[in-house]
């Protein structure tokens, strides 16, 4: 037994010894690789490193990149980089600081704030370090101050770059802006290619296409003296600048719809149905993107962000609103597509309707006295309301769904912009999941007018009717025309991505809709009579949404509702019809009727881009 | 033992005898004189340094003299407790650490942010501190309760004890220390005499699983955090400013050094950090690859004296708990000359005893006070 434990105690004293040894051994050798290491630091380049020692006292800065710059279509300039001068101040060189302040603030209007600001700074940095004074002089303050330089030794004007929106209001939902990073935009960006950089993009083109925009940082060797003193420049690596961007937008489209807009709100969204570039978005009201690139102050911030208004709130992509009469040539589409009604099958319409599931609560026409018989045509061209309840009944909600689907409702577009929203596109699984109920029937009759759940932003509308115009080829929309410089260079245009091409099952029906919507325009019934032009064929379809829902038998008075109240104008249309070119969707919120107040908006960009089109 | 010459013995009388009255009142103190000598110069190095890499504070000295008198008395206390006791309440601390682990663990939920220490009224106290001693002791503890090499069974356990308190310090987050705490016990692991083919086989195991990490899990920007640490010189601002600067201050040191308190890199604020986790630069650029080599020389010296005290130890639980202790003092100062000079990416370990602060030098210090303690409680049986 105990020769046993002895033999055993041996053992494991043995392979513990060895084990032991083994790791002297490990540690010899890991310590001369220390050894070699530090050879070859201190006496293979012990010469560069004393030479290094020696100048350097050598810092190493970032050099950040010059933002790309971004232009609309056509080459119009609308987020550039102008140079910003700012007033600073060496410490060490300036005799008499207070005479000197005192002087300067003769010249130049110098806050108590930035002087406060300034002694602050003072007593942190070194009195070699340049202190900021002001920033964003004027040219003319420049000039002053070159005049007088002589006078203040040790002060300086400094010059960098700022971003700058030339067009301010008119593009700031497009093109976004940028601002100070922040401690959350820390967390997601690679730090070491933002060293230098001070601005991000926050929302707009600006942030979605922020890798392409901001580029990759530089860096810089400096020699600076035995106290700091910047030498000069020994070595740098130079930054890769930002790509320019060439927005899709026209900004003469964008002119001419914001201006047309008049003082009420909305959102206008136009669209290339050909390759989905975005010709105008436009969100009303709008805000000057300029504010937010110096730091916005608080009160103003606080008022834009608390307006009942929502200037800073992109209706166009974000907004959602129910789509009303312009859902019905879809319907109609479904209707035909899918074998549930002929083209010239009559619907009686007297102004109301009694479902065949429940005849207690009546659906009502907006017209009182009805349209009478009304075939397909009739139906879009006259807004009837009745005929697409029927319709609606006969498809019911999983097939009136399916199909909408296609045409982008209910999911987001995948536009480059941030913060889309998706929109609402009902079903009975949605209603269940959402809801916990089941879908009624009634709800589908609504469905079949564009009210009820269903929510579409207008550029899901302008997406839809692009689709429409072109045959069911669904495209993902774009903001970018180009992406490189705008003298044509190193332009890579921009490549149209369709997301699905729906399978027609007879041409003859997409025409049929296309004719009834041209009748909208040029027919001598259509509710967009007003906007007909002989030069070509618009088609198109009103809508209007409502705000809050009307008692049974309550009739809409436009005129004693509070604006706030009143319905929201719809308009979609495309053009020309025989070969759609543009294809618009707008809202007029609060406008009242479609016809008379949103359509007139789309008619005028419309005519503006034919202009442009028969120019070229 | 060979017998001694005859002629050796012929010394003068007194003098031998002193000698010998010297060690056992050395050993009655349970000091192991040997260590004792290579820790005092090197805290003497350590405060030479420091008084020119602490811009010439005598106060900053002075609070460091302070903390390393502290360090010295804990490793005395701690020498005094034979390794049969130490054995005896391993198990206890081990237990004690885990719970305060889990603690300092809820209450940094609590408090959302990272949590490290746990407030004691008196004084902070951090628990991964304790596990340091605690992780090796309590491996050490239970491997040499069978016979070496240990098996597969033994080693699993092993490995549970030992990854559960890394795991916890992980989530502090404290990815410095947890490494260190989960080599220390693998340390007892390796020198148990655990099978080659089970090490090479680990090792196969990480480098097939590294790549799919990498390709399938990572993110972009995670994937360029990594890249930034370990080629810190891809961020000449950030990381790579310091092992810029420090190589800087190395490499123009050569072989004897600019001379103490000549060095200009600390002085001009260009080394950040000097007189902490960098300060081996300054050590550097004073004193030159001699000055180095002499430091280099001390820690050895330290390290051997260790792993002797370990293959002498008369138990497998003090073997490998004073091989294991030893080896991972070896893991302080490598890693942090490696990272210092360039070699390895940057973690926050100081230089051991040389450093200034630290809440680590009286972990360490008490560590010696075991490797003491193993040393001179031998029973002196000859066989």
């Amino acid at each position: 037994m105990s020769t046993n434990e002895a033999i055993h105690g041996y053992r494991d004293r043995h392979v513990f010894k060895v084990r032991a040894i083994s790791a002297l051994i490990v540690v010899l050798l890991l310590t001369l690789a220390l050894v070699a290491r530090l050879f070859y630091l201190q006496v293979i380049s012990h010469q560069r490193f004393t030479t290094m020692s020696q100048n350097n006292r050598v810092t190493i800065s970032p050099v950040p990149p010059t933002r790309g710059l971004i232009y609309d279509r056509n080459g119009v300039i609308l987020a550039e980089n102008i140079p910003a001068y700012r007033l600073e101040l060496v410490p060490e060189r300036v005799d008499n600081l207070d005479a000197t302040l005192r002087e300067l603030r003769k010249l130049i209007e110098i806050d108590d704030k930035s002087i406060e600001r300034l002694h602050r700074e003072l007593r942190r940095k070194r009195s070699f370090d340049s202190v900021p004074l002001r920033m964003g002089l004027s040219d003319e303050e420049v000039a002053i101050f070159a005049v007088n330089r002589y006078r203040f030794p040790g002060v300086e004007i400094r010059a960098g770059l700022r971003r700058h929106y030339p067009l301010g209001k008119l593009t700031a939902h497009v093109v976004g802006y940028v601002g100070r990073i922040s401690e959350s935009d820390l967390g997601v960006i690679d730090a070491v290619n933002y060293r230098g950089s001070t601005h991000i993009g926050k929302t707009g083109v600006e942030l979605s296409h922020e890798k392409s925009l901001h580029g990759a940082v530089g860096y810089q060797q400096t020699e600076t003296d035995v106290l700091g003193r910047r030498l000069r420049i020994l070595s740098q690596t130079p930054p890769r600048p930002g790509q320019d961007l060439q927005l899709s937008i026209d900004t003469r489209l964008q002119q001419v719809a914001t201006e047309a807009f008049g003082e009420e709100n909305g959102a206008l969204v136009a669209m290339d149905p050909e390759n989905g570039e975005i010709l105008a978005l436009v969100s009303l009201p709008s805000y000057d993107p300029n504010l937010f690139v110096t730091g916005i102050d608080s009160d103003t911030y606080g008022m834009l962000r608390d307006s009942t208004d929502q200037p800073l709130f992109n209706r166009a992509i974000k907004g959602q609103y129910p789509p009303g009469s312009t859902i019905k040539p879809f319907i109609g589409l479904a209707g035909l597509e899918l074998g549930k009604i002929g083209k010239d099958d009559m619907v009686i319409c007297r102004g109301i309707y009694f479902p065949e599931f429940r005849s207690k609560r009546p659906y009502r026409d907006w017209k009182r006295s009805g349209h009478g018989y009304t075939d397909l045509e009739k139906s879009i061209v006259e807004s009837c309301d009745i005929y697409y309840y029927e319709l609606a009944y006969r498809l019911g909600i999983d097939r009136i769904s399916s199909f909408l689907a296609r045409f982008g409702f209910g999911s987001r577009t995948g536009i480059d912009l941030p913060g889309e929203a998706s929109g609402l596109l009902p079903s009975r699984e949605w209603k269940q999941q959402k809801r916990g109920q089941p879908w009624y029937p009634g709800e589908t009759l609504i469905t079949g007018i564009g009210q009820g759940y269903t929510l579409a932003t207008p550029l899901q509308l302008a997406v839809a009717t692009a689709t429409l115009a072109t045959g069911g080829r669904h495209l993902q929309p774009t903001l970018i025309h180009a992406i490189g410089t705008a003298d044509n260079e190193h332009l890579k245009p921009n490549e149209p991505t369709v997301l699905n091409q729906m399978s027609i099952i007879d041409p003859a029906n997409w025409n049929t809709i296309t004719q009834a919507m041209t009748q909208v325009i040029h027919g001598p019934h259509g509710t967009a009579r007003r906007i007909a032009s002989k030069r070509y064929r618009i088609a198109g379809k009103t809508g209007t949404s409502q705000v809050f829902g009307l008692k049974k038998d309550e009739k809409y008075d436009a005129s004693k509702l509070a604006k706030r109240l009143r319905d929201h104008a719809l308009f979609i249309a495309f053009a020309p019809a025989e070969q759609p070119r543009i294809a618009v969707a707008l809202i007029v919120e609060n406008g009242g009727s479609g016809g008379a107040v949103a359509s007139p908006i789309a008619g005028k960009v419309i005519e503006a881009f034919m202009e442009r089109v028969r120019d070229d | 033992m060979t017998e001694l010459e005859p002629g050796r013995n012929a010394g003068p009388v007194p003098f031998a005898s002193a000698d010998a009255s010297r060690g056992r009142l050395l050993q009655r103190l349970h000091i192991d004189l040997p260590l004792l000598v290579g820790l005092l110069l090197l805290s003497g190095i350590g405060l030479v340094v420091l008084y020119s890499a602490g811009e010439q504070s005598p106060a900053l000295v002075a609070r460091q003299a302070i903390r390393l008198a502290i360090g010295f008395a804990v490793a005395f206390l701690v020498a005094q407790i034979p390794p049969h006791g130490l054995r005896h309440w391993t198990p206890w601390l081990y237990g004690l650490g885990l719970l305060l682990l889990v603690a300092v663990l809820i209450s940094g939920e609590i408090g959302k942010g990272a949590q490290r220490w746990l407030n004691l009224g008196l004084f902070r106290f951090q628990p991964s501190e304790l596990m340091k001693i605690a992780v090796p002791l309590m491996a050490a503890h239970y491997v040499s309760r069978f016979h070496l090499p240990p098996g597969p069974r033994v080693i699993a356990i092993a490995t549970l004890l030992i990854a559960s308190p890394a795991l916890l310090i992980i989530k502090q987050p404290d990815l410095g220390t947890a490494l260190l705490i989960a080599s220390s016990g693998c340390f007892v692991l390796l020198l148990a005499g655990i099978s080659k083919r089970f090490i090479f086989s680990v090792i196969a195991l990480q480098a097939t699983a590294a790549p799919l990490v990498w390709y399938f899990v990572m993110h972009d920007y995670q994937r360029q955090r990594v890249i930034t640490f370990l080629n810190p010189e891809s961020d000449p601002l950030g990381a790579g400013y310091h092992i810029i600067q420090s190589k800087i201050a190395i490499g123009s040191g050569g072989w004897f050094g600019k001379g103490w308190l000549n060095g200009t890199q600390a002085y001009l604020d260009f080394l950040p950090e000097s007189s902490t986790d960098f300060i081996f630069a300054v050590l550097g650029e004073e004193f030159g690859l001699f000055g180095i080599l002499a430091l280099l020389t001390c820690y050895l010296f330290i390290v051997w004296r260790g792993m002797q005290i370990a293959i002498q130890a008369q138990d497998c639980f003090s073997r490998l708990m004073a091989g294991s202790l030893t080896l991972t003092f070896f893991i302080y100062f490598f890693v942090n000359i490696g990272m210092v000079s360039g070699l390895l990416p940057v973690v926050g370990l100081p230089l051991p005893l040389i450093s200034y602060g630290g809440s680590s030098m009286v972990t360490m210090m008490a560590a010696f006070g075991i490797l003491m303690s193993v040393h001179t409680h031998r029973k002196l049986v000859s066989t």
